[in-house]
Formats: C-alpha cells, sequence, structure tokens
C-alpha cells in the first residue's frame, strides 16, 4: 500500500481514527506521519484520547441505528438515584451514581462491548463485603466445569470428589442465604 | 534552602530507588478506581455528599496505620497552595483533574510517597502504587491489600456482572489501569517507534509520551498502559502488559546495541556534548532540558559516562518542571526566569553527583 500523503513511499503506519464517531481508515509513510503530527498519537490531548473516542463511540451508537422512537424512549429514561437521563450521560460520558449501570443496563451492553473488545462480564476481583457469595458461586461454576470434564475423561474417583466440594459449597452458600443480612 | 535539603524533602522513592530493567523501565504504576456504594458520584455528588466522604477517609483511612510500616497522611486540595498542589501533579502522587477541578478533592499520601489513595476525584477513591523500575506485579498485590483495607472502612459499588462500578465506562470491572514508564532513545533514534507504536495500540495497549505538548514525547520517555478493564482478571490484564513490555524492552536494548555497534562516536559525541550542556548551561528550556537528560542517561546505560546516578534522568524531568522550579525558589517565577533556575538546578544537581564519596 502506498502513502496516502505524498503516493511515493510505502504506507508504513496505518490505523483508524475516530473523530465524532467517523471511523476513518489513514495509511500514512514514516515521513509524511511526522510531518502530518500523527505522532501526537502520543500526546494525551490530541484526538486519539479515550475519552474523545468514547464520546465518539456513544453518540454513533445513539444515533446509528435506533429509530426515533428508541431515541425519545432512551432520553425519558432518568436514574431513580441521581436523576440522569442517558442523553446526559452521552454528553459527559460518565455516569451520576452506580445505579446508573441498572438504570442504562440495555443500552449499556454495545458501548462496553466496544470499549472493551467484546466483553461486558466482569472476571477480576470480588470484593469481600459486597461481593457476598459471588465468590462461592464462581468458585462452584468451575468445579462443575472440572466436574464435567473429569465425568468425560472417565476419571471417576476424582469426580466424586469434586462433587462432594460442590455439595458443601452449596450447602454454605444456602446457609448463607437463610441467615440472611449477614456480610 | 540547600538542594541537598530539597532534593531530601522533594524526591519520593520511586524516583530516586533503582528497580528491575530500571535501564529501560522508569517506574510501574498501579491505579484502582472504587466508589461507596451510598454516595452519587464526584461529577453530580452533594457538597454534604463530599464532605462526608472525606471525613469518612480523614478518620477510617487516615487516622490509623495501614501496617507497622506505613501510615498515610490525608490532604485536603482546599487547604494547598496552588504551588503545593502543582508540585503533587508533577510528582504523579494526584491527577491535574484533581487538583485543579476537585473543590472536594483530597489525598492519603504514604510516608514514602509509594501509595498515594485520591479521593473525590472522578470516582470516590483512586488508591496509586508507584513503584520504581519493572514491578508491576509487586505494585498489583501492594494495591490489593490498601483496596482489601478500605473496604474494611466501607461498602463498595459492586456488581456481580459488571465488577466495581465507576464514573466512566472505560473504567468499570477491575477499575485498573496499569502502567510503566519507559526511555525508549535507542528506538527513537533508529525510527523504530513510528512503526512499534500502532502495534502495541494494536494489541489493546495505549502509548503515550506523558511529558510535553504537542507532537513529542519529551526525554524519549513513553507511558504504555492497558485499555481494557473489564472481562480480564488483574493479573491478566498485568501478564499481557508484561509480555508487551518485555518485548519492547528486548527491542531497545538491541537498537541500544545496533547504535553502539554502527555509530559508537557519534553517540558518544551525542552523548557528552548533552552532558556538557546540562553542566555549563545558563538558560535552558524544558524541551532541551527533557533532550539532553536523555542522552545524557543513555550514555549512562551504555558506560560511557560513569559515576553519575541513573536516577538522574527520572529525578530531573520531574524537578525541572515549573511547580517544583518555584517551589524550590520560594516563589512565582516567569518562564523566562524559570529558564534560568532550571539550568542553575541542574547544573547545581550534577555538582553534587560529581562530588558523591
Ligand atoms: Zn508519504
Ligand atoms: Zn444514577
Amino acid at each position: 500500500m502506498i502513502c496516502e500523503q505524498c503516493n511515493e513511499r510505502p504506507a508504513t503506519l496505518h490505523f483508524t481514527k475516530v473523530v465524532n464517531g467517523e471511523k476513518s481508515e489513514v495509511h500514512l509513510c514514516d515521513t509524511c506521519a511526522q510531518e502530518k503530527g500523527q505522532m501526537s498519537l502520543f500526546n494525551g490531548n490530541a484526538g486519539f484520547s479515550i475519552n474523545d473516542l468514547l464520546g465518539g463511540l456513544l453518540n454513533g451508537g445513539t444515533f446509528h441505528h435506533s429509530s426515533h422512537n428508541a431515541v425519545t424512549h432512551r432520553e425519558e429514561l432518568r436514574c431513580p438515584k441521581c436523576h440522569m437521563i442517558y442523553q446526559q450521560f452521552v454528553e459527559i460520558g460518565r455516569f451520576g451514581c452506580s445505579e446508573c449501570y441498572k438504570t442504562f443496563k440495555n443500552h449499556l451492553v454495545p458501548v462496553l462491548k466496544r470499549l472493551h473488545s467484546g466483553n461486558i462480564v466482569h472476571t477480576g476481583k470480588i470484593p469481600k463485603k459486597a461481593g457476598g457469595n459471588i465468590s462461592l458461586k464462581k468458585r462452584i461454576e468451575e468445579l462443575k466445569q472440572d466436574l464435567k470434564q473429569s465425568i468425560e475423561q472417565e476419571e471417576f474417583e476424582r469426580a466424586a470428589n469434586i462433587r462432594d466440594e460442590v455439595r458443601a459449597l452449596e450447602k454454605e452458600v444456602n446457609n448463607g442465604q437463610e441467615g440472611g443480612g449477614q456480610s | 534552602m540547600s538542594l541537598e535539603r530539597f532534593l531530601k524533602n522533594a524526591v519520593s522513592s520511586w524516583m530516586s530507588e533503582e528497580g528491575p530493567d530500571s535501564d529501560i523501565v522508569l517506574s510501574s504504576r498501579i491505579r484502582l478506581a472504587r466508589n461507596l456504594k451510598e454516595y452519587k458520584f464526584p461529577i453530580i455528588f452533594s457538597r454534604d455528599e463530599a464532605v462526608e466522604i472525606i471525613n469518612w477517609a480523614r478518620n477510617g483511612l487516615g487516622s490509623e496505620s495501614f501496617s507497622d510500616t506505613c501510615s498515610f497522611e490525608l490532604l485536603t486540595m482546599n487547604d494547598l497552595k496552588p504551588i503545593e498542589k502543582r508540585v503533587l501533579v508533577e510528582k504523579h502522587l494526584v491527577s491535574p483533574n484533581l487538583a485543579e477541578n476537585a473543590p472536594y478533592g483530597a489525598v492519603l499520601l504514604s510516608d514514602n510517597e509509594e501509595i498515594s489513595v485520591m479521593i473525590n476525584e472522578e470516582d470516590h477513591i483512586r488508591i496509586q502504587c508507584l513503584y520504581p523500575g519493572l514491578q508491576l506485579k509487586e505494585a498489583l498485590i501492594m494495591a490489593g491489600k490498601i483496596d482489601d483495607w478500605i473496604e474494611e472502612k466501607g461498602v463498595y459499588a459492586f456488581d456481580e456482572e459488571r465488577g466495581y462500578l465507576t464514573s466512566c465506562p472505560t473504567n468499570v470491572g477491575t477499575g485498573l489501569r496499569a502502567s510503566v514508564m519507559m526511555h525508549l532513545p535507542g528506538l527513537v533514534l533508529t525510527r523504530q517507534i513510528n512503526r512499534i507504536i500502532p502495534a502495541i495500540n494494536q494489541l489493546g495497549l495505549v502509548v503515550r509520551g506523558i511529558y510535553g505538548e504537542g507532537s513529542e514525547a519529551l526525554g524519549n520517555i513513553f507511558q504504555i498502559s492497558n485499555q481494557i478493564t473489564l472481562g480480564k482478571s488483574e493479573e491478566d490484564i498485568v501478564e499481557d502488559l508484561l509480555s508487551v513490555v518485555e518485548q519492547i524492552i528486548d527491542r531497545e536494548r538491541s537498537a541500544r546495541e545496533a547504535l553502539v555497534k554502527t555509530s559508537d562516536i557519534q553517540l558518544e559525541d551525542r552523548v557528552f556534548r548533552s552532558y556538557g550542556i546540562l553542566s555549563n548551561a545558563r538558560v535552558i528550556e524544558t524541551k532541551e532540558a527533557a533532550k539532553c537528560l536523555s542522552d545524557l542517561r543513555l550514555g549512562i546505560d551504555l558506560g560511557y559516562i560513569k559515576n553519575i546516578s541513573k536516577t538522574i534522568l527520572n529525578e530531573l524531568m520531574i524537578l525541572t518542571q515549573p511547580g517544583f522550579l518555584q517551589q524550590y525558589a520560594g516563589g512565582p517565577l516567569n518562564p523566562d526566569e524559570r529558564d534560568i533556575r532550571r539550568a542553575a538546578l541542574i547544573r547545581e544537581r550534577l555538582i553534587l553527583e560529581e562530588n558523591r564519596e
């Protein structure tokens, strides 16, 4: 591919530029890239910062593929705790409170996917208090996967052990729920 | 104030100590974003909520020690003079946003300044661990411990599916931003950097010059950090960043070797010219100082220059910024005066080195 600026040298820099939600491909040679100041990639204030990108994404996401009705509906969606509406979020790219994640849940999935390479589910650390039973439940899920595998591989003794462990953990989860309110 | 005393007060451990791979990696940073469940996020919270959060931090975190060797001091932005805030920003202990736009902002600082916890920035809590050299894993472990300690004192906003809930959806999930500051003169001089940066971006990492404005990375110093915070574990995020950083380290080392092989005397000349400028200049702008400091540091790493601390680049990049120069001068300075002060500080600092031991 030839550099789109000088049309002489081969293009060595290829990247996607997102400005106000408009994506465009840029192909430049080293020399032109430097002249053009495309190396402003280095600079957090240039047009490539995460926040600008986010602004672009959010605007794009809202106006591209939603019917008129959907837009109206979104504008009316209001967070019960902080009273933020979706349009405000689109403008500033920030939520007003943690409840907003629930309020705007359905609109958020495509946004999160685009920001986080398709991911929408947290798989990292779980806080001790706020996490409650989540770590136990996750552990149980993992064990169930192991159990399935052991059975497939006919390691029945191992499978039996895992099954016992799963039962014990499930009991723990249930007890926790009956006890209620304990954190 | 004597320069030696000023340095003693001004220099944090991450600036003055050498860590693993510190010929290329100047520092490693882990940041965790957290929020308290019951309050609105700082962009729209009420004054009362802000004050409650600061009091919570002061009473819960500022009043008791985290460990035998580590306790925190709480500084509220309102009580600091503009120059003092600026110095905290220049040391990377608080963000410019906290210093300038957060009237109800505060920061908890550990004695050695390796750990800082910003209160009421974009999120209620931002834990930062800043270590010298390549120590991302160590910093992650420490940040995790501080995180557990803080969680004992409050209830985090956390969702089973989305993880730690943050004001900006770019941070949701782990709330983790891991970054390293790298000195890459070899890749810049051999012009490989232009090809490498887009490649790094494609891997979901962000590269930025952290000093200077406009199109240049001053001092050949680049910051590389993760972009994705959701759907990967903290360990995987750090592991993925590390594997790229290690490749960049290898490339930088080969670039330096190639430079020595192909243009030994030119390189040596460049290094000593820069040393000459730093030792003798009476007026020096940020940009020239950064270039010369980068050359000097490269010269130290390649063995052309002996008996000067390796950490001089790290230290002087920080200390020759406007806030520090004014603090050292004891009052406001206009840009011309700063250039004179900057030259003087660098000269004095190099004399301290020459008189060492
Ligand atoms: Zn070209
Ligand atoms: Zn809300």
